[in-house]
């Protein structure tokens, strides 16, 4: 859109003389780690009077490719839309189509899922903890979150091949099964997560700096945060005490309600939501703790005579029926039989209420794959939050409200 | 310069490599990080797989300070001349590298929005193909990149007044002719100075 | 205590239908009454019901799907924050012009999420403050998500000058 002059209606200024606003164009290259959006800033000095978004700039189509990739490739677009913490879309992705097919997945792959979901909210929030400080010009904070981010990248790595975008599972189970070596890394994390942890808080939590640039800034009130569609940390930390893994549990979270505790805060500014990210690290942590221990045994995949799944490469390559089921599910024009009907389903990720609305058409292929995508709703609160701080608080609020372009777009 | 036209040639290469010499130890880059790939390179600049030991230590994210623009994930159609004007913005020399397979060929998007390849509009020094590439990978490129500028590096540019067509992918059989494609109206041409059109 | 449906066809008349597939509860308005009931019934919903979160807003196009009816939908999905209960009603909006009045009184949250489905559908929302397209650049005249504009488009992904190397 070129660039044109902001005149905000009358009533939002003091003074008839409007000539003394500055257009700022904050642009889709930017200094600020938050890849590809737009904002046209009006500003009075150095106070926001108005702010525009404009998103697109990284809108590639993700829904129309939803309609042409079945229900196991289209995970690998899934990856690529929260870029931080792809396991989880991939995990938000599979629970729906499981639900829109009715199957009810294995107990060892419910809990190998938590875990991974857990991690990828760790990892989610470590990167938004980290990119936050570093725009506010705290950079070790940011190569602390990294190194943990590293750790994390090993485990995923172990399991799946890659270090993001694994395209781990499938419907009705995963890729492939973890092993013990797995297993080790995941309790050596759980050890040594909250020596880091306490190093990035102990950075940053009492920071005189962090402090006055956070505290106070980008208020969102609960009435206010129920009213925009908010989710997630940004939600909670406005005081909406509403979690999808306690209010309509999936996965393994019934099974271990009691190992967390949803974290809530009440002032609803920057400071408050990094303080929620914070602690929602370590009651993931528990998560992960509880989970490992308990990890039932037996197969990972559900039984390949309902047909959903894909059977082992041994089963496909020495037997017939395995040859058969392997086929069905990836040639053209065969695939799943599904449900001439509609669903939506929903899981709690780090940014917050990711959604799948998935309408089924009884092809494999899905007739429209609509993404509920945080981001986009928490970016359209940004120029109510913003308006009268100083230019200088726009990518601390930014900050806070984990903008992912990708997510954004879509 | 004027100084290496009337300089004796043994002298203008002695001169050239020491000037592709401290180049291309400090490249510094300019991310253009659009998406995932992003992050990797992030990760590339963090203490692990560290890129400042390779020179490139500052990220400026003013291309008017870069020597690289690394384009670092899928360039959508309304990013094109956002690309193109900080591609013009970067004073010479200026090299780009073009990181993983959404940047080098559109990658898993063949879709409505998404460019099937960046150097179908800027010019490209190196790709690395991957989804996303492995931060080795991404080193492995601008030390690429480090022994082409040594090879063809010159004082004053003039490799690259040499480079004055098309680098791109030619068009492919199934694409659609110039009759046929419908322009979406619209001041896209705001980033390059216009030229002939390609065919 | 979930949402008595009765009551609402005893106060609206026999304008919708309702159906539950899995855990979804859905209130269905076809294109005939969708623009007159649409909004008092989800104002209805909000005030009355409790449902005070507006969870999700997408539209679908039905061209070509089995036994549809209409062509265009959106689904709006309802979230009650104290009870955590969900439901999502369903309007339909047909050709030659897809139109519904705008919830952006009801819930500020459907601001964007209206201006994506017009930009990507074309269907305008009666009511809404900044209907313009949000995703697609300004000059784009299409609308991508509808089934009959092909995936890869009409050719305007590459409808760019290029740069050569000597003159940048």
């Amino acid at each position: 859109m070129p660039l044109t002059a902001i005149t905000p209606a009358d009533e939002d200024l003091i003074g008839a003389d409007r000539e003394y606003l500055y257009t700022l164009n904050f642009g889709p290259q930017h200094p600020a780690t938050h890849t590809t959006l737009r904002l046209i800033l009006t500003l009075d000095g150095e106070t926001v009077v108005k702010a525009v978004p404009d998103i697109g700039y990284l809108h590639s189509g993700f829904e129309k490719l939803g309609e042409d990739l079945d229900y196991n490739q289209y995970i690998t677009i899934v990856d690529r839309m929260n870029y931080i913490s792809p396991v989880a879309n991939e995990i938000a992705w599979h629970h729906t189509v499981e639900k829109l097919l009715g199957i009810e997945i294995t107990p060892r792959c419910k809990y190998i899922r938590t875990i991974l979901a857990e991690l990828a909210r760790i990892s989610d929030h470590l990167l938004c903890i980290g990119a936050a400080a570093l725009d506010l010009g705290a950079l070790t904070a940011f190569l602390y979150a990294f190194n943990q981010r590293e750790a994390i990248y090993n485990i995923i790595e172990t399991a799946s091949g890659q270090r993001f975008h694994p395209s781990f599972t499938r419907v009705g189970g995963l890729a492939a099964d973890v092993g013990d070596e797995w297993i080790a890394q995941v309790r050596q994390f759980v050890r040594t997560f909250p020596k880091a942890h306490a190093d990035i808080s102990r950075l940053l939590n009492r920071n005189r700096i962090f402090l006055d640039r956070t505290r106070g800034i980008g208020v969102l009130t609960k009435e206010e945060a129920i009213n925009f569609s908010c989710s997630g940390p940004v939600a909670r930390a406005s005081g909406v005490v509403r979690d999808l893994r306690k209010d309509e549990p999936y996965l393994a979270y019934d099974e271990l309600n009691g190992s967390f505790k949803v974290i809530c805060a009440k002032e609803g500014d920057c400071y408050a939501r990094y303080l929620v990210r914070m602690e929602e690290m370590i009651e993931s942590l528990h998560i992960i703790e509880a989970a490992i221990e308990n990890m039932p045994s037996g197969p990972v995949n559900v039984d390949v005579n309902e047909k959903m799944t894909i059977p082992d490469k041994t089963a496909v390559y020495r037997s017939i029926e395995g040859l058969i089921q392997h086929f069905e599910l990836f040639m053209w024009n065969r695939r799943w039989e599904t449900p001439v009907e509609e669903v939506y389903g929903a899981n709690e990720t780090a940014n917050g209420e990711l959604g799948f609305y998935i309408v089924a058409d009884g092809s494999g292929r899905p007739w429209r794959a609509r993404t509920r995508p945080p981001s986009f709703i928490h970016f359209a609160i940004f120029p109510h939050l913003i308006e009268g701080h100083l230019i200088s608080d726009v990518p601390a609020v930014l900050g806070s409200l984990n903008i992912i372009a990708a997510e954004l777009d879509r | 310069m004027a100084l290496t036209s009337w300089l004796p040639d043994v002298l203008v290469s002695r001169i050239d490599y020491l000037a592709s010499l401290l180049r291309k130890h400090s490249l510094w880059p300019m991310p253009f990080a659009t998406a995932c790939c992003g992050i990797e390179l992030m990760a590339t600049a963090s203490s692990r797989y560290d890129i400042a030991r390779f020179g490139s230590e500052a990220m400026r994210f003013s291309p008017r300070q870069c020597d690289v623009m690394i384009v670092a994930g899928r360039v959508v159609m309304k990013m094109v001349p956002v690309m193109q004007r900080i591609w013009l913005q970067m004073p010479e020399p200026k090299w780009c590298i073009s990181m993983g397979a959404c940047a080098s060929s559109g990658g898993v998007f063949d879709t409505y929005a998404t460019v099937q390849g960046i150097d179908r509009f800027i010019p490209v020094d190196v790709y690395i193909p991957g989804c996303p590439p492995r931060p080795e990978q991404l080193i492995r490129a601008i030390l690429d990149l480090q022994e082409k500028i040594q090879k063809t590096g010159t004082i004053d540019g003039r490799e690259f007044t040499h480079r004055e067509s098309y680098e791109g992918p030619t068009a492919l059989a199934c694409e659609l002719a110039a009759e046929k494609t419908i322009v979406a109206p619209g001041d896209y041409r705001t980033a390059s100075r216009l030229r002939v059109p390609l065919n | 205590m979930p949402v008595n449906f009765d009551a609402l066809r005893h106060r609206f008349g026999e304008v919708f239908t309702t159906s539950q597939f899995r855990d979804n509860r859905r209130l269905i308005l076809p294109a005939v009454h969708a623009p007159h009931v649409l909004l008092p019934l989800l104002q209805c919903l909000k005030e009355e019901y409790g449902f005070d979160m507006l969870a999700e807003l997408g539209g679908i196009d039905y061209l070509g799907y089995p036994q549809a009816q209409d062509r265009y939908a959106v689904v709006y999905g309802l979230t009650n924050t104290q009870t955590g209960e969900r439901l999502f009603v369903k309007a339909y909006a047909n050709d030659p012009q897809p139109e519904l009045p705008s919830v952006t009184g009801l819930w500020r949250g459907a601001n964007w999420l209206e201006r994506e489905v017009y930009d990507m559908y074309g269907i305008r929302f009666i009511g809404h403050p900044d209907l313009r397209r949000i995703l697609m650049p300004d000059g784009f005249e299409d609308h991508p998500l509808r089934k009959d504009y092909p995936l890869r488009g009409y050719g305007e992904r590459h409808n760019f000058s290029p740069v050569s190397r000597a003159e940048s």
